[in-house]
């Protein structure tokens, strides 16, 4: 039993490495570059705890006298704190691993929610046309002409005042999930939606109907693995977005609460200290949010001329 | 002199992992005035050498090596800019598609003025001048009005007539036309054809007339050159390669091509390109689990249709008399025999696809019956009567690019309906699906693969193994070949005629290809605008039809045949 797991593990690996998709990776070097960069910061993201030489959750381990302190290679810094410390003391170097890795979080999360029910609705709106068509896709164009911020704004503003702080900081990241999720469904649904709409014209649906199949069974085994690759390159490009809307919201104030800086609230912190000289606190997570992103969109569009059949003839 | 001589010229096409050879140490000759057929199936690389010789591969295809020379000039060492002035004005290019192939956003006598500007020396209006006359040359009426008008003012014959006009423009001294009526209706083609040959013996221009279709060389080329997998295999006068060919190859070809006047029992000596897996363990139906399906029958006929009407809404509109609908069937009346194979024959759009389509249960009618087996499956409440009665009505169809879901196994899919329906014990299925896959022709190790690792041919199979997994009494085939070159249709024509034979199966057999239907049915009826014209024999059908219309669709029939059996008797001196 053991020897064909093995054996199916290995032509698994077999099977991926003579597949065209990395074929063309291995031929990008911006892909190589970006995923290699993404996987270096995603890596460190994850293994915070055990990186990080701070605890930044930790209050026991703030000291005031400490606040304030530049990086390394400035002047009058302190050689425990690699990128210098934030308003409160804060290691920045550790808060913005685990802030990273509040943001990473909050972007795949956010996008597996916003994923099944733009995928569910995408496909039911696509099979079945017809009135069931017009209406979802209505409620989709309602849902898109309010910008995402200020559904978010609005839902999250109503959360904050309706819930003391304290319930607020310990749901925080759910409820940024839900929010961003929620607002961002209908992309996921047109796309879904679109390749439905050319998978089911193809006789391979027609065949299954006249084995007697039923429509979820076509739906879900027989059409939706056939759209996985539209909804594989959209998805990559809403992690990015949703960790972007992440960090504005938190930005303005209506994200993680302070106590557990994701990488919006600690551009957002140091904004006030931006002109008095710290500008470490506001640049340095400012250039991971950028790199993270960056990385992450570079590794959407490679995906996406994979997959776009003119470009994957030649 | 000839005009044209090609000298041991290489195409290659680098590609991941290994370098294609699309054309292999290509030698031939074409002089002025004649023309040169460039047959083969898809992928023998004949059009390859006509985009070659001009210099216009597509990328990363090159030219690795040979020579072309265009009369004295060594053409294939031409730069960019010297190969400009031989496209147009002294090499013309008739391509596939006429709908795609001018420009819809400008007037023909813009295209066409371009052109001529381009390779001779007129002015504005000696250009256009020139056009009407070219337009009158290829069968153009009204010339000086139609030239104002814009492509989508012109049918697909009259079109493809234009573009011949501009491939003409320039006065070349060879034309290469691709494909020039694949995409034409049959009676169109006949014309189009007869055209460019008198226009070849006109002007004295040498063509090369890259096509698949063994009809077209038999009717229009004074040479043929056989392409097979980017070597020319045979190069002779059409009467001999046609008649008596020395190759296997261009044998199995020939072979392959449905004959239109005589019908014969199978397609003989057609293993030559696809060659199906050898020494796979046959199965004796009668025993095996595969023959033991529902055979009782309550009546002769298995499936009676009647009066089934069906209309599409072409315009929709709120109001009842704004509508506008198109009759797809009116009142259709036909009875399949059990154990027999119905031909429904007609040209696009005739409604022979939509009645299948009614029948397999994907398309409800607006009125009408069709009884299988005695049950009426239109509107019948008894839902677990016509399930059992759907999964013994199976359908094979047109294009096997599209009928396999690309993200399963062969055996997922062939297993799929068996494990649905329940209809064999669960440890039974992969042992049965290997049957199938035998019996078939592919082998039982090829479940384990996607459909993309399979040639259309063998998809098609697939495709068939997949109807006969729910054990079918009735088989829809809906153009099962049309997608297919001739030599793999004849295999697969082969593997439905046997698997009739194995099985008793019940064969409802859709084509627009009349001799394909002439091979395959035993009762024809031919449609066109939703109805039935008439039933009969097939042997009757063709050779005394009755209507009118059936008639001269006979009579458009690509005449293969003639050349084929008076070389065959007087063995053609020319």
């Amino acid at each position: 039993m053991s020897q064909q797991q093995i054996s199916n593990a290995s032509s698994r690996w077999q099977r991926i490495k003579q597949s065209d998709l990395f074929y063309y990776f291995s031929r990008d070097k911006v892909a190589i570059v970006s995923s290699v960069v993404f996987l270096i910061l995603a890596t460190l993201a994850i293994l915070s705890p055990l990186i990080a030489p701070f605890d930044p959750y930790d209050l026991r381990q703030l000291d005031l006298m400490d606040s304030e302190l530049p990086p390394v290679w400035i002047e009058d810094s302190d050689s425990r704190f690699l990128f210098g410390t934030d308003d409160q003391g804060r290691d920045l170097w550790s808060t913005i691993l685990y802030g990273m890795r509040v943001s990473l979080l909050i972007g795949i999360f956010a996008v597996l929610f916003q994923g099944t029910i733009g995928i569910t609705i995408g496909l039911v709106s696509g099979y079945m046309g017809g009135k069931v068509d017009s209406i979802l896709m209505r409620i989709a164009d309602v849902q898109l002409s309010f910008s995402t911020l200020m559904v978010a704004i609005i839902v999250l503003a109503i959360v904050k005042s309706a819930f003391d702080g304290e319930t607020y900081s310990s749901w925080a990241m759910v409820i940024l999930i839900l929010v961003i999720g929620l607002s961002e469904w209908p992309q996921i649904a047109r796309t879904v939606r679109s390749s439905v709409l050319a998978e089911k014209e193809k006789e391979y649906v027609d065949a299954a109907h006249v084995m007697g199949f039923g429509s979820v069974r076509i739906m879900f085994k027989h059409i939706l693995p056939n759209c996985l690759s539209p909804i594989f390159v959209i998805s990559t490009v809403q992690i990015a977005n949703a960790i972007i809307t992440e960090a504005a919201l938190s930005f303005l104030g209506l994200g993680m609460p302070v106590t557990e800086p994701s990488l919006g609230s600690l551009i957002s912190i140091g904004k006030e200290y931006l002109f008095s000289g710290s500008w470490w606190i506001t640049l340095i997570p400012g250039l991971f949010l950028i790199v993270i992103v960056i990385t992450i969109n570079l590794m959407g569009d490679f995906l996406r001329d994979v997959y776009n059949p003119k470009l994957y003839k030649d | 002199m000839p005009l044209l001589t090609i000298k041991s010229l290489c195409i290659e096409f680098p590609g991941r992992g290994k370098t294609e050879r699309a054309a292999n140490n290509v030698s031939f000759e074409l002089h002025a005035g004649e023309i040169l057929g460039l047959v083969g199936e898809s992928g023998a690389g004949k059009s390859t050498i006509g985009n070659g010789i001009v210099q216009l591969l597509s990328a990363p295809g090159r030219v690795t090596s040979g020579d072309i020379y265009l009369n004295d000039d060594l053409i294939s060492n031409f730069n960019a800019k010297q190969i400009l002035k031989v496209r147009g004005s002294r090499i013309g290019f008739i391509f596939q598609d006429p709908m795609t192939s001018l420009n819809p956003l400008f007037t023909i006598e813009n295209q066409m003025v371009e052109t001529i500007i381009n390779c001779l020396d007129m002015n504005q209006q000696q250009a256009s001048q020139y056009a009407i006359e070219l337009l009158a040359q290829v069968g153009i009426p009204d010339p000086e009005i139609r030239i104002k008008q814009f492509p989508h003012q012109f049918s697909g014959g009259m079109r493809q007539r234009v573009v011949i006009a501009i491939a003409l423009a320039g006065k070349p001294e060879l034309i290469i036309a691709d494909e020039p009526t694949t995409a034409l209706d049959v009676s169109v083609q006949d014309q189009i054809l007869t055209l460019i040959k008198g226009l070849c013996r006109e002007h004295n221009v040498g063509c090369l007339l890259v096509t698949h279709d063994m009809g077209v060389i038999a009717n229009v080329a004074d040479r043929v050159a056989v392409m097979y997998r980017g070597n020319l295999v045979e190069i002779g006068d059409t009467a001999q390669i046609l008649g008596s060919p020395n190759h296997d190859y261009t044998k199995s070809l020939i072979s392959a091509v449905p004959r239109s006047n005589i019908k014969t029992d199978r397609f003989p000596l057609v293993e030559y390109i696809e060659t199906t897996e050898k020494g796979l363990d046959s199965i004796d139906v009668t025993t095996h689990w595969l023959g033991q399906g529902v055979r009782h029958t309550h009546s002769d006929d298995l499936l009676v249709i009647k009066d089934l009407n069906l209309r599409f809404i072409t315009r929709d509109a709120m109001f009842e008399r704004n509508r506008r609908y198109l009759q797809a069937t009116s009142n259709v009346n036909l009875t399949v025999k059990q154990g027999e194979t119905y031909g429904l024959v007609g040209e696009s759009g005739s409604g022979k696809s939509t009645i299948a389509r009614m029948v397999a249960g994907l398309q409800k009618p607006d009125s009408g019956s069709i009884q299988f087996d005695g049950l009426e499956l239109v509107g019948n409440p008894d839902k677990v009567a016509i399930r059992n009665a759907r999964k013994q009505i199976q359908m094979v169809f047109q294009n096997p690019y599209s009928s396999l879901n690309g993200r399963m196994k062969i055996e997922n899919i062939i297993a799929e309906p068996i494990l649905f329906h329940k209809i064999a014990p669960q440890g039974d299925v992969s042992q049965i699906v290997g049957d199938l896959l035998d019996h078939v022709g592919l082998g039982r190790q090829s479940g384990k693969k996607y459909p993309h690792e399979f040639s259309g041919g063998q998809r098609q199979r697939i495709s068939i193994a997949r109807a006969l997994a729910s054990r079918p009494r009735l088989l829809i085939c809906d153009e099962p070949t049309s997608a297919l070159d001739v030599s793999v249709q004849a295999q697969i024509l082969n593997l439905l005629k046997d698997l009739q034979d194995e099985l008793g199966l019940t064969m409802l057999f859709i084509s627009h290809d009349l001799p394909v239907i002439r091979q395959m049915c035993d009762r024809v009826s031919i449609m066109r605008h939703g109805m039935i014209l008439e039933t009969a024999e097939s042997e009757q059908f063709f050779e005394h039809p009755e209507n009118a219309y059936s008639a001269e669709l006979l009579s458009l029939m690509p005449r293969f045949d003639n050349i084929y059996e008076s070389s065959r008797i007087t063995k053609a001196p020319n």
